[in-house]
């Protein structure tokens, strides 16, 4: 699949930006994050609200007196997103607007925890919303603390490794799951890795009504602590290791979008990322086990 | 009254591409044109020509190197940038 | 036409008649009755959008979010509501968002209490947000009616305090605007500040050091300067309506020729003139000023209405905690632009429902002619 495969790459001569996110925005080198909104914004099309939440996706593209957006963009608080698109969506509808598409753009702390339960409220009432979370497993735009999105045993800077407790102590938040479990008609996990697939998805997304909810990996450079080339990589060595699966749950029936046959060993994953640095050989085992308990796929003979 | 909204696409006055360390440079002779390094540039700062393959904007291009990585055909190399 | 009406049902009233696109509220005693029967009107097609939020600090999001794509946004709350609001309600009047908030007065815990007072809203008055308080249901009325059009004129969020169970919950005569006259008044919102996708725009940018406090000067100059519109739009409601409040910002009763005066909002005032009222039947010359735009603060007016006075005494239901009472600061501050600077005492009482009796306000005149006095009544 190629650029005419519908991977959004543009066929331009020379040195034209027709995105919907414009370059000379500030994100960290290889930061995967604007890479994922310009895939939204591209299936989005023209006729799209972004509302967005506190968070890097926000300082790297809204500051004052330029921003990266094209598409009409509004950023007011951390927490509030759900309910600041409610009120936009009931305030086009009542205005007679019932195509304009209302797209949430948040990161994993304004979704797991300080927003949860704007957001549960917003998909209670069934909200026609489109909600991408890009999910960095922690609170970046504040120096990497952690998060209920953080996966366990990762370090951050409020889950450091002691003498005592070796980073994350909780498990992760099944968000895809806790979306669904709340009757919204779609709530799938994605990774830009697999581009088609995330494609697909926000195609399905755009074409039904109600609250949509899509969480997408979203590796962080400084954050996770790698190599920024490796961005793309570690969002398919992801799925590859069985760490994030690809589903998505439409109106109550979960299928698997992507389901790789034997997986790879979650070394592969955790070793490039100073967050897993400090993992023992045991450790690392109890997180394969727990893997292939999870998953039921049988892992990669070497 | 004076809210603090911003122009539309004003961002690309940042030239972001002074932050970069490490420059790509395409092999016309080895790119298929198959867009994967546009697809995934953070900076949505390349684009695929049809005639002579994939063109980076380094006013905008970081030089984090996704593009080499994921590059299938190897046409994208990265060096260390030369500053004038 | 007059209707027999609860003050909240008859605050609904006004606000369906506004038409608003969005209405969002959560229940909190005592303003839910206005949530209730909006949600009635909904229910019966009579209002275009409500929505039953999760939490008070998502009515106010909604409201930004319906006022940035161009919509007319209401909320009601009390209490415990609007301090979860706080964070919002900065954040709505920095990004010049007109919308309402119709407030129940009452009191903040602890000890927790449904009751009357004034902390609430005024804990709010440094947001940017204007603040209208009301002395009777027939003014919550309108100028429910008012504030959208002074909001909508001046793109900053209005915070309508009545208080709560004196006037939400009290039962009386009153004139309802028709929808058609409203709609003469209060013509559909045109905003061309908005979000809209044929026209984008970044709304809610952050600002480096070098932008941010020009923002928060502004912000402050336009809250002043809105104290003009504020009285056009009551002059024009009293010609269209036939109803006037004093000059739109403050009221001003038999203080002409009072050598006395106390400074009062929302119904204490209406307790106030009965009062001096009272008083002037036994030959004393005192009168009763009222504040009805707590912010922007009317300074001029009132020092222009205190000047050469002998005593002038605050009486509010608040309370700065480790310093003095709000409203008497700005009144103390105020009066520093007077020729004849009067006494100023303060009064602090009617927190969290503690009586304010007609005569208990009496006994307050009389302390004002004994000198200054700084009291909890």
């Amino acid at each position: 699949m190629g650029l005419k495969g519908g991977l959004g790459a543009r066929e331009l001569g020379g040195l034209e930006h027709n995105y919907l996110l414009a370059p000379g925005h500030t994100a960290c080198a290889g930061c995967p994050m604007p890479v994922i909104i310009r895939h939204v914004l591209d299936v989005l099309g023209k006729d799209t609200i972004v509302v967005n939440a506190t968070s890097c996706s926000e300082i790297i593209s809204s500051q004052y007196p330029r921003s990266a957006f094209k598409t009409p963009y509004i950023h007011s608080l951390f927490e509030n997103t759900p309910a600041v698109a409610t009120g936009v969506v009931r305030a086009l509808r009542a205005m007679g607007n019932d195509h304009t598409q209302v797209v949430i753009i948040a990161g994993d702390g304004a979704t797991y925890d300080i927003g949860f339960g704007a957001m549960s409220g917003a998909m209670e009432r069934n909200e026609d919303i489109i909600y991408i979370c890009y999910d960095n497993e922690a609170y970046m735009n504040t120096g990497v603390q952690r998060s209920s999105a953080t996966p366990p045993l990762a370090k951050t800077t409020t889950s450091p490794v002691g003498s005592k407790i070796h980073g994350k102590v909780m498990p992760k938040k099944p968000i895809v799951e806790i979306c669904a479990a709340h009757g919204i008609p779609y709530s799938a996990s994605a990774s830009i890795a697999y581009l088609p697939d995330f494609k697909a998805k926000l195609e399905k997304a755009k074409a039904m009504k109600g609250f949509r909810f899509i969480d997408v990996i979203s590796p962080c450079v400084p954050g996770w602590g790698y190599d920024p080339a490796i961005s793309i990589e570690l969002s398919r060595l992801a799925v590859e290791t069985g760490m994030w699966e690809l589903f998505e749950i439409e109106n109550g029936k979960r299928k698997d979008t992507f389901k790789p046959g034997q997986l790879k060993p979650v070394g592969l994953y955790l070793k490039p990322q100073k967050r897993f640095k400090h993992l023992s050989d045991a450790e690392i085992a109890g997180i394969q086990k727990g893997i292939l308990e999870r998953t039921k796929i049988p892992l990669l003979k070497s | 009254m004076n809210p603090p909204n911003a122009k539309p696409g004003t961002s690309v006055e940042n030239k972001t591409g002074s932050w970069r360390t490490y420059r790509p440079t395409v092999d016309f002779k080895k790119c298929t044109k198959c867009g994967i390094c546009a697809s995934f540039c953070p900076e949505g700062c390349i684009n695929i020509d049809p005639k002579t393959g994939a063109i980076i904007d380094y006013n905008y291009c970081k030089g984090c190197g996704i593009c080499a990585k994921e590059c299938p055909s190897k046409a994208i190399t990265m060096s260390l940038e030369v500053k004038k | 036409m007059k209707k027999t009406l609860e003050g909240s049902i008859a605050v609904a009233e006004a606000i369906k008649n506004c038409e608003p696109d969005v209405a969002a509220c959560y229940p909190i005693t005592p303003s839910t009755h206005i949530g209730e029967h909006l949600s009635e009107f909904f229910a019966n097609g009579e209002l275009k959008s409500y929505v039953n939020t999760e939490a008070e600090i998502s009515s106010i999001a909604a409201l930004i979010g319906a006022s940035a794509a161009g919509g007319r946004a209401i909320s009601v709350t009390s209490s415990q509501g609007l301090a979860y609001m706080h964070e919002s309600l900065f954040c709505a009047a920095g990004m010049r968002l007109p919308m309402l908030i119709v407030v129940g007065n009452r009191s903040l815990s602890a000890p927790l209490s449904i009751w009357n007072d004034w902390q609430d809203s005024i804990a709010e008055r440094d947001s940017g947000c204007m603040q209208f308080y009301a002395e009777n249901n027939q003014e919550a009325v309108d100028l429910a009616i008012q504030a959208f059009k002074i909001s909508e004129a001046v793109n900053l969020p209005a915070i309508l305090g009545m208080d709560g169970f004196y006037l939400t919950h009290s039962v009386e005569p009153l004139d309802i605007p028709e929808i058609t006259e409203v709609q003469k008044f209060l013509p559909k919102r045109v905003s061309a500040v908005k979000l809209d996708t044929k026209n984008p725009l970044t709304m809610g940018a952050y600002a480096f050091p070098q932008y941010y406090q020009g923002f928060r000067q502004d912000l402050h100059k336009d809250l002043l300067s809105a104290k003009t519109t504020i009285k056009n739009v009551h002059n024009e409601f009293a010609k269209q309506f036939g109803r006037k409040y004093g000059n739109g910002l403050i009221e001003e009763y038999n203080t002409k020729d009072a050598e006395y005066i106390l400074i009062s909002m929302g119904s204490a005032a209406g307790n106030a003139k009965d009062a001096a009222d009272e008083l002037r039947t036994a030959g004393e010359k005192v009168g009763v000023l009222r504040i009805r735009c707590y912010r922007p603060f009317p300074s001029e007016d009132i020092a222009k209405a205190l000047d050469g006075k002998k005593g002038v005494g605050v009486f509010e239901k608040a309370y700065s905690m480790g310093a003095v009472p709000p409203v008497y600061a700005d009144v103390s501050e105020a009066i520093t632009n007077c020729k004849s600077r009067p006494q100023l005492s303060s009064f602090v009482g009617g927190l969290g429902g503690k009586d304010v009796t007609v005569d208990s306000l009496k006994i307050l005149f009389g302390k004002l002619k004994k000198g200054v006095c700084k009291e909890w009544v």
